[in-house]
Order: structure tokens, then sequence, then C-alpha cells
């Protein structure tokens, strides 16, 4: 069975392991801080109570968008290989090479956004990086391009460094799936879930960043000869392919925390299962073929692509309601369970995933996103399940770390303020985005009609609480990673 | 019935039943199960989890039915046989509107009662075309995409003044990109 114990020596993290982790947590919580800083402008503008020209408004939507996707990427990165190591021999320098080709295209994206002015948004969508009507020149859009590109060679090479890895000690990547026990067999109990949902991820986001890949180097084409035209459809597919594949791989890999962790916390096992295999092996192909849903308003693309489309993002519901949220609150219930930051950050998360699932699903409904498509719902159910799922997630792991310097999760007063703080600013700043969609507020406008602004002022305030509740995260983990002494700790119980 | 309404109402139902369910499980934590417990809590757990697979598909067999018997976007290869035909070019930053067989440039006027067809597509880039009804709400939406003619059918039924909006981020002058017509009840039918 699963080890039981708080701080398992496994997870140790020797000097160069700890370097490179807090090197990750303490960047990933610094940019978090300023992205969210960046949205709160936004929706202050939105709401007039501040002015920001729309050259502006547009870059610091490109930046809000590339830097938090990006980050995401980055963090629950960390998640992955923080668990990973323990059941396969991974390579120091991979995963540090992933965070110096981040930092690097970080500055490309940067440079291009504040210093050439780029603002064709985290989507980049062709042919609107050459169609700049002199808000940006060719060559910002190209060190934007490329800035991807480097963050995405990195992430391959982490990737390929795993699944190296991966097939060494297990043969093939199906068999870490654990494919071979769907439809019978004994199932090994102590088969990792950390090893079948890092195996789902580099399936499905290795095929993501080599679209990702030729998109971005068709678009540099593009960039180079704007004569050149390559058809709109297909790429407007490709982008969604690569981007849907990329922001849904930091779900699945930040959730490895709360299979690996919330055992612990609860002090019950989370034993593996058939139906955890079968919707890990679904929520692989489901992950691959979904992106669809996001260019159901695209009336040109073949009716069978639009069905699948609204389809598998009913059946990816399944596995998140039924598997893992529900495993997670039958492994919680009345386990006596301590609440401490990394337990309440994970129910958080559960909660968040789980909830923000229902507006999405509804957007994936053809007759739905007729109505609903490009409005504010859109971002109102993904930062849902990003704010109040995936960011907890990683946020539990990096608290949880803390602990173990410390000996005990944390549970300081001020984290028993800032969790609420957290927790009520963020649903007020996405159920504001979700009420703006349902009364038709387009999404993406540097300027909003003066009956949108009600929803862009609550927005707002909702932006203001999570970036103090942010604030003080960031300096507590900044803090609790750098200052407390590595080499102190024991071996701890459960709970 | 405002049907953006509908929707609001069934999400807020669906995240309620979530965080109710969240909610009772952390009402429960203080209470620990001894190991006997235990095994009770997770055999029911499995039993209601089957219940709620079983619920959760034929919700999701329905709504697929519901949704999809009758196709929500119009055959775009062939003709839509429209009263009314309107062709629609969306460029950096404007729109331009015309009745076919029409010339350009007068203000559009439509009916209500029949269906229209609208023939949307880009001179440039990616652009949005989102009809707003008179109340505010997108009534239909389509994307606008150089080198694809995207076909919207649909019958008015409500008359009044109808704004055109960029619901595709197209660059600076985005938001400003509207246009607005008018729909009114047919005369002498
Ligand atoms: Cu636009």
């Amino acid at each position: 069975m699963a080890t039981m114990t708080m701080y398992p020596d496994d997870e140790r993290l020797p000097r160069g392991e700890r370097a490179a982790f807090n090197l990750y947590a303490v960047s990933a919580v610094v940019l978090f801080v300023l992205m969210m800083l960046i949205g709160l402008v936004m929706r202050t503008a939105q709401g007039e109570w501040m002015s920001v020209p729309p050259n502006l408004f547009y870059q610091l939507l490109s930046m809000h968008g590339a830097g938090m996707v990006g980050t995401m990427g980055m963090v629950t990165t960390a998640v992955m290989w923080f668990f990973l190591r323990k059941y396969v021999k991974l390579h120091l320098w991979a995963f540090l090479a992933n965070y110096l080709l981040f930092l690097l295209g970080a500055l490309c994206i940067i440079g291009a956004v504040f210093l050439g002015g780029y603002a064709a948004l985290w989507t980049f969508l062709y042919p609107l990086p050459v169609h700049a009507m002199a808000m940006w020149s060719g060559g910002a859009a190209a060190w934007f391009l490329v800035g991807y590109l480097l963050i995405g060679v990195g992430m391959l090479l982490f990737y390929l460094d795993a699944a190296w890895a991966i097939i060494q000690r297990f043969g093939n990547l199906g068999r870490a799936l654990g494919l071979q026990w769907l439809f019978g067999g004994e199932i090994d109990p102590n088969h990792p879930k950390a090893v079948v949902a890092s195996t789902m991820v580099i399936i499905a986001n290795v095929l993501g960043i080599l679209a990702g890949a030729v998109v971005l180097v068709l678009s540099l084409i593009d960039v180079a000869d704007p004569q050149i035209a390559f058809n709109a459809l297909v790429m407007k597919n490709l982008i969604y392919w690569f981007g849907h594949m990329y922001i849904n791989a930091t779900i699945y890999m930040a959730v490895i925390a709360v299979y690996e962790l919330l055992p612990r916390y609860t002090g019950r096992p989370y034993p593996i299962s058939r139906p955890f295999l079968w919707s890990w092996a679904a929520s692989c192909v489901f992950v691959i073929v979904v992106f669809p849903h996001h260019l159901l308003m695209d009336y040109a693309q073949p009716r069978w692509l639009a069905i699948m489309g609204q389809i598998v993002s009913y059946g990816a519901g399944f596995s998140v309601f039924l598997i893992t949220a529900w495993g997670a609150l039958t492994n919680i219930h009345r386990s006596g369970m301590r609440w401490t930051m990394p337990s309440r950050l994970m129910v958080l998360a559960m909660f968040g995933w789980a909830a923000g699932i229902v507006p999405a699903i509804l957007d994936g409904t053809i007759a739905i996103n007729r109505v609903m498509h490009n409005t504010q719902w859109v971002p109102g159910h993904f930062h849902f399940y990003l704010l109040l799922g995936v960011l907890p997630m990683a946020l539990a792991l990096i608290y949880h770390v803390i602990g173990s310097r410390e000996h005990a999760p944390p549970n300081s007063g001020a984290d028993r303020i800032g969790f609420p703080l957290y927790l009520l600013g963020g649903l007020i700043f996405t159920f504001a985005f979700l009420d703006a969609g349902h009364l038709s507020v387009a999404r993406r406008m540097a300027t909003h009609l003066p009956e949108w602004q009600g929803t862009d002022h609550m927005g707002a305030i909702g932006a203001l609480l999570v970036v103090l509740a942010m604030l003080y995260f960031m300096a507590r983990i900044a803090l609790g990673l750098l200052r407390a002494n590595p080499d102190a700790r024991a071996a701890h119980p459960a709970r | 019935m405002v049907y953006q309404n509908v929707v609001w109402v069934i999400a807020l139902v669906g995240m309620g039943l979530v965080a109710l369910g969240f909610l009772y499980i952390i009402s429960q934590v203080g209470r620990p199960a001894d190991a006997d417990a235990v095994r009770g809590i997770n055999r029911r757990s499995a039993r209601w989890r089957l219940t709620l697979f079983i619920i959760l598909l034929l919700g999701f067999l329905g709504a697929s039915y519901g949704t999809l018997h009758s196709f929500p976007i119009p055959a775009q290869s062939g003709p839509l046989a429209a009263s009314q035909v309107v062709n629609v070019v969306g460029r950096q930053w404007s729109w331009q509107m015309s009745i076919e067989g029409q010339p350009a440039g007068d203000t559009l006027h439509l009916v209500t009662g029949s269906p229209v067809e609208f023939r949307v597509t880009s001179a440039d880039v990616n652009h949005g075309f989102a009809i707003y009804a008179p109340d505010g709400r997108i009534a239909i939406q389509t994307q606008a995409m150089p080198g694809f003619d995207n076909k919207i059918l649909y019958t008015f039924t409500a008359p009044g003044k109808y704004m055109v909006r960029c619901l595709e981020y197209c660059g600076l002058g985005h938001a400003p990109m509207v246009t607005e017509f008018d729909v009114t009840n047919p005369t002498g039918g």
C-alpha cells in the first residue's frame, strides 16, 4: 500500500533538487501576483474606475493570457516532477533546462509585448499577428512566437526525459497508463497514480506541443512574408488543438498533488482502481479530440467535428465528477482530517474543478455556444477551474513542502485569514464573469457599455481580494521556502 | 423567456448541487469513522457513484438528443431558401452589410417572421459577427473568417433596432466595431 508517512524520505529534496523546486515555486508565485495585478487593472479599466488606452489594454491582455498559461504550465510541471521522480529516474538537467527555456521564452514575450507593442493575444490567431494596423511590428510578433517556441521546447525536453524514464521502468507508455488492467487482471495496488497521470499528460501534451510548433513556424513564415496565405480554418484548428491541450495538461499535472497528498492528510488509503484507470485512459483520448468545442461558431467546420466537440465535452465531465472529485470526497468523508493549508487548498481545488466544469460543459453545447461564445461566460468558467482548481492544487504542494521543513502542516493565523480571503475573492471574481456572460457582455473588449459596468465593478472587487490574498501567499511561500532549515526533518506519521 | 436566463439557472443549479455535496462532506469531516464505518462508507460511496453515473448518463444522452436532433447550425453547402439574403463582410474595423441584389450603403431593413440568411466573411483577420437583440442580449452569432462564408439562418420575431458587435478580438478597433439595422413587422402581409 501507499506510504502513509506525511513527509516520506523518498520525497526529500537534496541540494540541487531543492534549489530547482524553490526556483519554480517562487518564480511562479511572483509571476502569478504580477499577472493577477494586470487582470485587476483590466477589470478596473473596463468598469471605468481607471483609464487605460486601448492599445495598452490589449497589450496587457496578451501578457496576462500568455503569462498565466505559461506560468500554470511551469508550476504544474514542478508538481509532476516532484512526485514522478519517486518512481522513475528523472534527470535534474531536463527539469532545469525547462526552467531556463521558460525564462528565456518569458523574456521574449515580455519584450514583444512591452517593447514591441505586440497585442494579438495569447492565441496569436492567424492572420492577426501580421495585420497589426501599425500597433506592433512583424518583429514584435516574431519575438512573441519565438518565446512560445522556447517554452515549448523546454517542456518537450522535460516530457521526453520523463517518457524515457517511464519506459525504462514500465516497458511502454500503455503499461504505465495501466491499459493491461482495463478489462481484467489483478491491478498492482502499488502502481502509482502519479505515473498514470504523468503518462497521460506526456502523450497528450507532446502531441499538443508538436501541433503548436507547426502552427508557430507557419505563423513565423507568415511574418517573414505576409503575402503567403494559409488556410485560416486549418490554422485555427491547430492553434486550439495546441492551446486546449497545453492548458488542460496543467490540470492533469496538478491533480497528482491531490492523489499523492490527500490520503496522508485524511490518514486513509486512496487505492488505485479499475474505474480510475478507465477514467484516465478515456481522458487521454478525450483531451486530444475535444478541441473542436472551441470552433463551434465556425460554421464552415465539418459538422461531425462540431458534434464530436459537444459529445466529448460532455464525456469529459464523467471522469472529473465520478472519479477524481467523488474519490476525493469519499476519502475525506468522516476522516477526521485536520484543516491546515494543504488540506483546505486540496478541498477547494476539487470543488473548483468540479463546479467549474458545469458552465464549461454548458458552453460546449452548440445550441448554447451560439449565445455564450466569446462572452465573458468563457473567462468565467476557465478562471473558475484555474483560479479555484489548478492554482490551489499547486499551492497545496508548495505549502506541504513548507510544512515538511517546519515539521507540521502550515496553519498560521495569517493563513487562516488568507485562505478565506482568496476563496471569497475568487468566487466574487468568477461569478462576476459568469453573470456578465449571462448578460451577453463581450469578452476581450477594452471598453464596455455603461450597462455592462456593474459586472466589471464586482469583478474588480473580487480581483482585488484575490490579489491581496495572493500577495500574502507569495510572501509566506518565499519566506517559507527560502528561510527554513532544509536538513531538519524527521519522519512524521500521517495526521 | 430569455434563453440566456435559462442557461444561467441550469448553471447555478448544477454548481449549487456540487457545492452542497462538498458542504455535506465538509460538515462530516470532524466525525472520524472507525475501520468498520470506513468499510460502510466505501461500500455506499461505490453504490451512490453508480447511481450518479446512471443519472449523468441519462442526462447526457437526453441533452445530446435534445440539442442535436434538429442541428443548430444550418447546412453550409447549397441554398438555404431564405426570403432575405444579407451579405456581410467584416474588416478592421467596420461591418459592411448589404441585401443581395441591392447596392450597399443604405441602412438595412429586415422583416420579422420570415427566415433571413446572413453570408458572413472577412476581408482581413477573424472577426465575430454577433447580432444583439433590442433587449441587449445576443440573438445569434458566427465567426467571420477570411476565405470562408459562414451562413446563419435566423428568423426575427421581435421588431426593433438590432446591434452588430464584433466578438472575435481583431486589434485596436475591436470594441467600437459595431453597426446596426432595423427589423420591422411586414407591411400589408
Ligand atoms: Cu473584433
